[in-house]
């Protein structure tokens, strides 16, 4: 074995890595979301997607989706850590593949294209439940509400049909049932 | 409608609430209304650095000495930006600091004006919390809830920015303190700690043959009774114990059941019983990098429960069989109440069960793993170590450090029998922390003897503070274990950077003895190992601040050491097994 120069201990196995929904319920307040994504940042989390807006008007409470990726222990790490925070009111963590979650995207997409290419893109994007919510001569622009996966494999597809320009919201999360989370 | 207030006094307002006495700080532009203030509030002395970095350390040589919040006041822009490296010292080792900061007017903010940088920004990540007060009306409960969370929970340090408009501006003053319990500022769902949770510690001490106690600050952060408790606990289970650097003190440093300090500088007994160990009970600490040394190898073989305050300490590094949240002080006192109420049978077995146990304990302490090769001509930096332990064990003697080759022998040679009677950058290793540090503990404790064990290097960096500690007449002893280099960094060149001696040796070092004199303090120089004694006394003696130019060997290393990557039961002992680990790598020491 080599003589290691280091002051530090070599890496140890890694877990398998899995994709998490984090939920977070926040104080609206100056500087919380730099709190949160300043976290994942400062301890080497990643943030594949991230959604927020105030759910509730009175408390001034906000609501955070973070879809993210790590290890077992890595993902319990970043649930300990936003806890700490103080504005931080409760965190909710859900597997990708869980059958209880609802999980959302919004994608709007601008083709510019031929007709024939337009309407074969517009066929595409039917069952994601589409709205078009501009048209001009050579272009539309599309709604889409999917899964991330089948965005993304949208955006693929529509690539060779004109597809220019993509805007995503990131995904949103619900438990199915009457249930809420505590 | 009462009386109308300002900023700046509803900031002493809240400092007398909370019973503050010292405030260490540094005055600037966007500051000076509280400065201002200062002089209607009497009860509360400002002590005036040299540096803000140095403010910073003197306020937590002063929380960790007396176990109240550290206050810090500083101005804004760099006053802010140099106060960066004692609160991320802070947050790392979990000392209670709040900081105060001026900033810019309300209306100049994010106009880069004058002074102006993003505080909250900056300090975001080395701070519990903080926050930028743009409200004179929110300024009081701001500013209480930052004590709040300094200093529960995990505690650790927080900031508040005020503008200088706010400082100026009026209000009533209202302070609503609540009573509930609170962790980190928040309420606390259950602070109670369940009897199947101390049931549960108490069947896996019960079947352990290979116990140990690995306990670390937060036995210090707990409080005095937490130490009481951790001894009563050792005593009555007859387990051997060791400490992290944080942790020393908590427990007797001369106690037969110590093993003395594990880690990567720890004893040969400590660091081979956790490996060996089949239980391991880690009291308030946290698996640091320099304790587990590479975590797939670290204690292969034990069942691990975990006492902490802070949840995300849980699991971080190393998983453990059974995690308890709770403050180790009430947990250390439920448990000795439980093992004696409903385990009298543990207590009249668990002494036989370990009996194999320390007589393999007594085989690794048998290596002496502390003992260095004495001379006659030079002065070891150890026996100048264990020199000042034995002059200065007799009086109730507070130590500080700074970071290095000298901070390792006074944590292996110092023995501690109280707690906050050590103050050391562990965390952050922190170069310059000992110096102000001790300008802080000589605040909280005015007639104590407090000893910053320091290497020259390191002093260096906040020499500056020697003047803060005149101005106070604070009788420090700065105790410089004298190498001409910086130790640890040379230790590692030599052992894994074939002696490339790059850039760790200052060429150009002050005459200390001189400096002391500019400084209008005392300076002394011991050369050899027969004046040591006296000279070592004459310091004690003076009551003044001191710098002790102790000249020692400049080559020694400090063993023994876990090398990197290796796990505990590999350790080097001292040269000798360097030069076998270079012409037979891979030979272990066990």
């Amino acid at each position: 074995m080599a003589k290691s120069k280091s002051a530090y201990s070599e890496p140890g196995k890694l877990g398998k890595s899995e994709h998490h929904i984090i939920v977070v319920w926040v104080d609206n307040e100056a500087g919380v979301l730099a709190r949160v994504v300043g976290l994942f940042s400062g301890r080497g989390y990643n943030i594949e997607s991230l959604a927020v807006a105030e759910v509730d008007k009175k408390k001034h409470i906000s609501r955070i989706t973070i879809v993210t990726s790590g290890t077992p222990s890595v993902v319990e790490q970043i649930k300990l850590q936003l806890k700490k925070l103080i504005p931080v009111h409760k965190v909710a963590d859900f597997k990708r593949n869980d059958p209880n979650i609802l999980f959302k995207e919004l994608a709007l997409f601008k083709v510019v294209s031929s007709k024939k290419n337009r309407e074969k893109a517009r066929k595409l994007c039917k069952k994601y439940n589409s709205f078009i919510l501009d048209k001009s001569k050579n272009s539309f622009v599309i709604q889409v509400t999917a899964l991330r996966r089948e965005i993304d494999k949208l955006i693929e597809t529509l690539s060779p049909l004109g597809l220019v320009s993509t805007s995503r919201t990131g995904a949103v999360a619900m438990t199915r049932g009457s249930e809420i989370f505590k | 409608m009462g009386k109308l207030i300002s900023g700046a006094e509803i900031v002493f307002k809240v400092l007398e609430h909370h019973k503050v006495e010292h405030i260490f700080g540094y005055p600037g532009g966007a500051v000076l209304p509280i400065y201002d203030e200062l002089k209607n509030h009497k009860t509360i002395k400002h002590i005036l650095a040299r540096h803000e970095q140095g403010a910073g350390h003197a306020a937590e040589g002063y929380a960790r000495s007396s176990g109240k919040p550290g206050v810090l006041l500083v101005t804004s822009g760099p006053g802010a930006t140099n106060a960066v490296t004692a609160l991320t010292d802070a947050y790392m080792d979990s000392v209670p600091l709040v900081c105060i900061s001026g900033q810019v007017p309300t209306h100049l903010i994010g106009t880069d004006a004058f002074q102006e940088c993003d505080t909250t920004g900056i300090t975001r990540p080395c701070t519990k919390h903080n926050w930028l007060v743009k409200d004179v009306n929110d300024l009081a409960k701001v500013m209480d809830l930052a004590f709040e969370v300094a200093t529960t929970g995990r505690p650790g340090p927080v900031l508040v920015d005020i503008p200088k408009d706010i400082q100026f501006k009026k209000t009533n003053f209202v302070l609503k303190s609540s009573n509930k319990k609170k962790l980190n500022g928040k309420s606390k769902p259950n602070g109670k700690i369940s009897s199947t949770d101390l049931d549960k510690v108490i069947n896996l001490m019960k079947k352990s043959s290979k116990p140990i106690f690995y306990t670390g600050g937060g036995v210090i952060n707990s409080g005095p009774e937490a130490s009481k408790s951790l001894r009563e606990l050792v005593s009555i289970t007859g387990f051997p114990i060791t400490s992290t650097l944080q942790g020393l003190g908590a427990y007797p440093g001369d106690d037969p059941l110590f093993l003395g300090m594990l880690g990567m500088h720890g004893t040969y007994e400590a660091n081979n019983s956790m490996y060996s160990c089949d239980l391991m009970i880690n009291i308030g600490a946290r698996f640091d990098d320099r304790i587990t040394g590479k975590v797939d190898e670290f204690s292969p073989k034990s069942k691990k429960i975990h006492v902490d305050i802070d949840p995300s300490s849980i699991g971080k590094n190393i998983k453990v069989d059974l995690a308890v949240v709770s403050d180790v002080g009430s947990f250390l006192k439920a448990l000795n109440k439980r093992i004696k109420e409903k385990h009298k049978d543990f207590l009249n077995s668990n002494k036989q069960n370990i009996s194999k146990w320390w007589k393999d304990i007594d085989k690794w302490r048998q290596k002496k793993s502390l003992s260095f090769k004495n001379s006659k001509e030079v002065i070891k930096p150890q026996y100048a170590v264990q020199r000042l332990y034995e002059l200065s064990k007799n009086k109730d003697t507070f130590i500080t450090t700074e970071v290095g080759q000298h901070q390792m022998w006074a944590a292996q040679h110092y023995k501690f029998n109280k707690p906050n009677r050590w103050m050391t950058s562990g965390g952050l290793g922190t170069m310059g922390y000992g110096l102000p540090a001790a300008v802080g503990v000589q605040i909280a404790h005015p007639d104590k003897l407090v000893v910053d064990i320091a290497g020259e290097a390191s002093v260096l960096m906040t020499m500056q503070e020697m003047s803060t500690a005149v101005q106070y007449k604070l009788p420090i002893k700065i105790f410089i274990l004298n190498n001409q280099y910086m130790g640890m960094v040379r230790q590692w060149q030599e052992l894994l950077h074939e002696k490339n001696y790059s850039e760790s040796y200052t060429a150009a070092l002050p005459d200390f003895v001189k400096l002391a004199e500019a400084y209008g303090c005392v300076g002394i120089q011991a050369t050899k190992p027969d004046e040591l004694d006296e000279k070592i006394n004459e310091m004690i003696n003076i009551n003044e601040p001191v710098i002790f130019d102790c000249r020692v060997d400049p080559t020694e290393n400090c063993f023994p050491m876990i090398p990197s990557g290796k796990p505990h039961n590999q350790m080097l002992l001292g040269p000798e097994d360097e030069k076998e680990e270079v012409s037979d790598e891979g030979k272990t020491l066990v």
